[in-house]
Formats: C-alpha cells, structure tokens, sequence
C-alpha cells in the first residue's frame, strides 16, 4: 500500500494570520493526508528546507497580507535548488484574480483563493499528488 | 376540517450554545436572576453603559483602521478621514513595524509598507502627524509586539511638539497574550512579553495618566473561532494576567485600571451580541470591584471599542458586506460602545479604498445623524429576551473564566498552544458547517448567484516606496547624533535585563531617533524570542 500523501502548509513572511491554513491543515489531516504545519514567519529558505526535510509530496502556502507573489518568485529558485521543482505546489488565501495568472507563470499548480471549498483542496491533491 | 397541532419548533442554539426560546415572558427574567443586576447607566454594576447618559451627551468615537505605504500617504488618509466627520484615528503599521524590524531589513523585504505604514523613527511619526492637532482627535496605535516602542515615541512626538503629555488622551493596542492566540505579531517569548505590557501600564500611570496603553482584545479571539462567551472571558482572563503583573509592583488598581479599555468583535446574531457586551460589562465592574478592591468608578468601567468584523463578511456578493456592516454598527450603538470601526466591505481581498472607507464612516453617522440611535440610554433593556440572555451569558462567562483557572490559567493555556489549539478546532467545525449549509451564511451557503472572480481595485504596492522609506531613514540615522543613541540603547539594554521599568531608557532612545529594529534587537537580546508552540 502507498504510504499517505506528504503535505506540508507554510505561513510565508511576516503575515499572521493563521486561521485558515490550521483550517486547511485540519482538513487535509482528516482526508488522511500526512500533515506538517510550520508555523508563522517562514522565509522561502525555510520553505524549501522543511519541505525537503518532510519529504512534502505537496508545498502549500497560506498568505492573507498581501505578499504572496513576491514570496513564490523568490521560492521558486529555492525550490529547484533542494530539487523539489516538480513537487505539487498550491497556495490559498487572500490571492486576488489578477495574480492568479503570474502565480502559473511561477510554477503554482494550483489557487485556492478565499471561497475554495475544503473539499476542493482535498480533491485537487489527491488527483494530482495522489 | 383537520385540527393538527401546531408543529413544536426545532430548538435554537445562538452561537454560545445556548438555547433560545420562542417566547420570553417576566417569569424567564426572574428565574435567570431577576433585575437586580439592570441598574441605571452611570451606576455600577454598569450592565446598561458606562456613563448616566452615554450617546445623549456625546456620540460614540468613529475610529475607521487606516495606514498604508510611507507616512507621507498615511498622512493624507488620515486627513481626509478627519474632513469627512471621523472623530479618532486607529493607525494600522506594516508587518515589520508591528513586529520590531527595520524597513532595511532583509526579513522586511516585500512587506514595506503594505499592510499599514512603514515606521522606521520618530521622523516617520512626526511626518504621519504633521498638521493633526493630538489634542483634538485621539489616535489608538494598532501595535503589540513593538507597542512599548511606538507608545514611547507617540508620547515623545507629542512631548516635542509641546503638548502636555500628562493630559494627553490616547490608546494602545498592546495586548500580546492575545497575539499568541491570533494575529501574530509576538516577538518575544510570553513572560518578557508580559512584562513589556507591565512597563507600558506602570510607565503611562505615572507619566501619562490619560493615556490608554492596553486595548485588551477579545476581538482576535473570535477571528480565532471564540464563540462570543470565550470572547469576553478570554479576554478578561487576559486583562487579569496585567493587572495582576502591574499590582505586583506595587501600584495600587486604582491607579491604572481605569485606563484599561477593550476591544471586541462584532458579527453574527443581533441579541447574543447585545447581551455579551451587557453581560460583559456588570461582570468585568464586579471583577474589579469584588477581586481587585477597586474604589473608583472608572477602574470598574468596561470601556471599549466594538466593531469589525472581519470573519462575519463573504468575498461572495461583497456588496452585502455593506449591509452587515450596518448592522453591525446598529449592534455597536445598542451596546453601548465607547468607539466603533467598521471593516469595509472590500476589506476581504485590499486596504480599503478612500470610496469604501467612508462608506463605512457614513454608516455610523447614519445611525447617528438619522436613525435616533443617540436619543435615549440602552433602548434595549427591560426586553425579557434581552435581560435573560444578558443573565445566562454572564453566568456562562463566569463559567469559562473559571474553567481556564482551573486548568492553570491562561497564560499557562497559551504557552503550551492548548487555547490555540482549541480555538482552531472550533474554527474548523465552523467551516465545515457552513461548508454542510448547516450553518448558514447569505451568499455563500445559501442565496448565492453565479459570480465571476472579479478583478477588484488594490491599494498598489511598489518597490519603489519601500526603497525611498529605507532611503529616508538612512538619511535621519545619517544626521543623528550616533553617541546620543548608543548610550540610549545601552541603557534599553541595562533596564532589560535588570528589573527596572524600560520605557525610560525607550522613550530615551527614540527620541534621539535610534530605530525601531535597533531597540528590538537590544530587546530580544536579553528576552529571546518566541518559539511558536504547534499542536493540533
């Protein structure tokens, strides 16, 4: 049997506003997914580490303040460095629609912006990281 | 012709998890207690407001959140906030700011500026103030894990520009316990935090007695998922954590109490929200009156500002947020709320435009202006309903208050993440709820229509603000006097790690315009930082 999907949920930068990602971490947890949670203030350095440490089949950003483009450019090298470019990466939150299209651009595979169901996330990793 | 029965309805719940009656008559009020606990407003135990005529005499304070970018736009937002009728400024700092850092550093990068305004010294307060006469309008800093720093340099600005600081009015948010729980802003672990707060309360009692450095906040504490009990009792558990730490030193409560006010939430149902404050507010005046052996009115006063709120709004049909908004400020005005702020309707996805800010300042003069919401003191009481519920909530608030005691206390509660943890579970069951349509929510489980994401107007960010603020700085730090802020901040660090009051060596060291990142890392030198606990 294949072991439970590894998601992780990061807080990127400064922003603290953590209700919807421990939401979002309940959730996956209940679906059965293997869940780590990072807490506030994570930097992309910091990103990239855990999920490599966690062996994060998915990388799940949850940004409220504003700053969540600015963050996955800076990931995105980050990310190729630890090798985990072609891991699953979302991100959900507070992202308007005018950046979903430069967030593909970076390499997000997937937005859940603010009225994503849980069911909806659930559902895209287990098709896509499944 | 057939002769059912009428259906029995099905049980209510309001979100405290109290049962609702169909019908309430005087037998319900006196077998939750009776009157005794009504009163007059102006008369403690206060249930029906703080002062004998409240809103008849003056309106509640109209203080909109604001603050964006550099001090100079902030500076202009809040001038035209002032010209349109709004009574008080709520400032709203960017992350670094709120959390000790400098506009320069690297952490800060992408955040200057975004979310309120970037404030590196002093120069940037005397920027965001410049033509705002401090006596006329009072300016609440939404602050916490730098808040001993920005109180000292509000005062010091005010000091500069020649007002007396002893009768200088004003607040703070300044509540850390509550940070840990929601928000996040902390910088440094719980008890030096604490201790922070103290310096504030014990500092401002003696040098500037008018000022309000804590605004304890039960209104994070239900973005958290607190139902409207946990809210008020949390909250208090809270405020009994300062006042406690404050009385150690030996001040006495009357000495500082009445200069503690509030801040809570305003969302979901009209009456449970109503009777918290009520309830709220006897309890927290026999707290004071019964625990701390206060003697003045005031240290027994619940003094708040009510507003908000954030998790009652929907990005779904987002215009209704404009009418939740003024019901929420009908429940502010029936409460009895010193100030008010209302979130505005766009809040959900951007900063509030100049157009949706005053929408929410035009809401509240409606009620003022329009709709008699001034005439008469707590219209509301003598309602079965309402003095029933009023009753059963302060009885169940009693209640959680004595839970948190008993299993340690709550700041043992937060340290080790078990309210956190509490909290989001509940949060959790909501969204599933309102997930399932079992709770119901216009626009989003039930009433919707189909709606295209929009692409909505965002307050713009550039680099290139951030780097003229970085820029601005260089250029104050470059015309100090860099031996003058050495020795300040070698005396910030002396009283921090002694065990005398810091904000002397504070108010010192910004005044001299060392920065905001300079006097935390002094700081967290001798505190450390938080290690966030993470427990599900």
């Amino acid at each position: 049997m294949r072991s439970a999907i590894r998601v992780l949920i990061a807080k990127p930068g400064l922003d603290g506003h953590d209700q919807g990602a421990k939401i979002v971490v309940r959730a996956l947890m209940d679906a059965g997914f293997d869940v780590t949670y990072s807490g506030l203030r994570q930097t992309p350095q910091q990103v990239a580490q855990l999920a490599h440490e966690t062996g994060a089949d998915v990388i799940g950003l949850s940004s409220m303040a504003g700053s969540h483009l600015s963050f996955c450019r800076k990931l995105k090298p980050i990310l190729a460095e630890y090798g985990l470019q072609e891991k699953l990466w979302i991100v959900g939150g507070s992202i308007p629609a005018q950046d979903h299209t430069p967030l593909k651009e970076t390499g997000v595979d997937g937005i859940f912006p603010a009225g994503t169901t849980l069911q909806e996330i659930v559902t895209f990793i287990t098709e896509r990281a499944g | 012709m057939s002769r059912e029965k009428p259906p029995v309805p099905k049980p209510v719940f309001n979100e405290s998890g109290l049962e609702i009656k169909p019908l309430y008559t005087p037998a319900d009020v006196e077998a939750s207690g009776g009157n005794d606990k009504i009163g007059l407003p102006g008369q403690y135990p206060f249930t029906r407001g703080i002062h004998p005529l409240m809103y008849r005499q003056r309106p509640w304070t109209m203080r909109q959140y604001a603050g964006f970018g550099s001090p100079h736009e902030t500076n202009k937002r809040f001038k035209y906030l002032i010209a349109n009728g709004q009574t008080g400024l709520n400032v709203a700092f960017d992350l670094p700011t709120q959390i000790g850092l400098d506009s320069s550093d690297p952490v800060a990068a992408g955040e200057v500026g975004r979310v309120g305004m970037a404030v590196d010294t002093l120069r940037d307060l005397e920027i965001a103030f410049e033509g705002i006469d401090l006596e006329q309008v009072t300016v609440s800093l939404t602050v916490n894990g730098s808040a001993a720093t920005l109180i000292a340099m509000y005062l010091e600005l005010a000091r500069k520009r020649g007002y007396d600081i002893r009768s200088l009015r004003g607040t703070a948010q300044n509540d850390i316990l509550k940070e840990f729980i929601g928000r996040g802003t902390w910088v440094y672990p719980v008890q030096p935090s604490i201790r922070l707060v103290a310096d504030t309360i014990e500092f401002c009692a003696h040098e500037a007695p008018k000022y309000s450095p804590v605004s304890v906040c039960g209104y994070h504490i239900r973005e958290s998922g607190a139902d409207p009990v946990q809210e008020m009792a949390y909250a208090f558990c809270i405020a009994k954590v300062y006042a406690d730490e404050v009385i150690a030193r030996g001040l006495s409560v009357d000495e500082f109490a009445g200069r503690l006010s509030y801040n809570f939430n305003i969302f979901g149902n009209i009456f449970e929200q109503v009777c918290k404050f009520r309830a709220g507010r006897s309890l927290w005046a026999e707290i004071m009156r019964e625990q701390y052996d206060a003697q003045k009115s005031t240290s027994m006063w619940l003094r708040m500002i009510a507003g908000g709120g954030g998790s009652g709004l929907t990005k779904e049909q987002p215009e209704l947020n404009i009418v939740r908004g003024a019901y929420y400020a009908l429940i502010g005005a029936l409460s009895g709320a010193q100030t008010m702020a209302l979130c505005s309707y766009d809040e959900a996805y951007t900063i509030p435009t100049e157009y949706s800010a005053r929408i929410s300042l035009r809401t509240m003069q409606l009620l003022t202006a329009e709709m008699g919401l001034c005439d008469t003191v707590d219209p509301l009481a003598g309602s079965y309903y309402v003095e029933t519920l009023t009753s059963q909530m302060r009885e169940q608030m009693e209640k959680v208050m004595r839970e948190i005691d008993a299993q340690g206390g709550i700041v043992k509660l937060i340290s080790e993440g078990i309210i956190q943890s509490q909290l989001s579970a509940q949060a959790y069951e909501r969204r599933r709820q309102i997930e399932s349509g079992e709770f119901a929510k216009v626009g989003t489980n039930c009433f919707q229509i189909d709606e295209e994401e929009q692409e909505v107007a965002l307050h713009p960010y550039s680099d290139e603000d951030a780097l003229a603020q970085i820029a601005a700085t260089m250029q104050v730090c470059a015309e100090r006097d860099n031996k003058q802020v050495a020795a300040a901040l070698a005396e910030v660090s002396a009283a921090a790690a002694g065990d005398i009051n810091v904000m002397p060596a504070i108010s010192k060291a910004v005044s001299s315009y060392a920065t905001v990142g300079e006097i935390t890392a002094k700081l967290s030198d001798v505190f450390g930082c938080y290690q966030e606990p993470i427990r599900f």
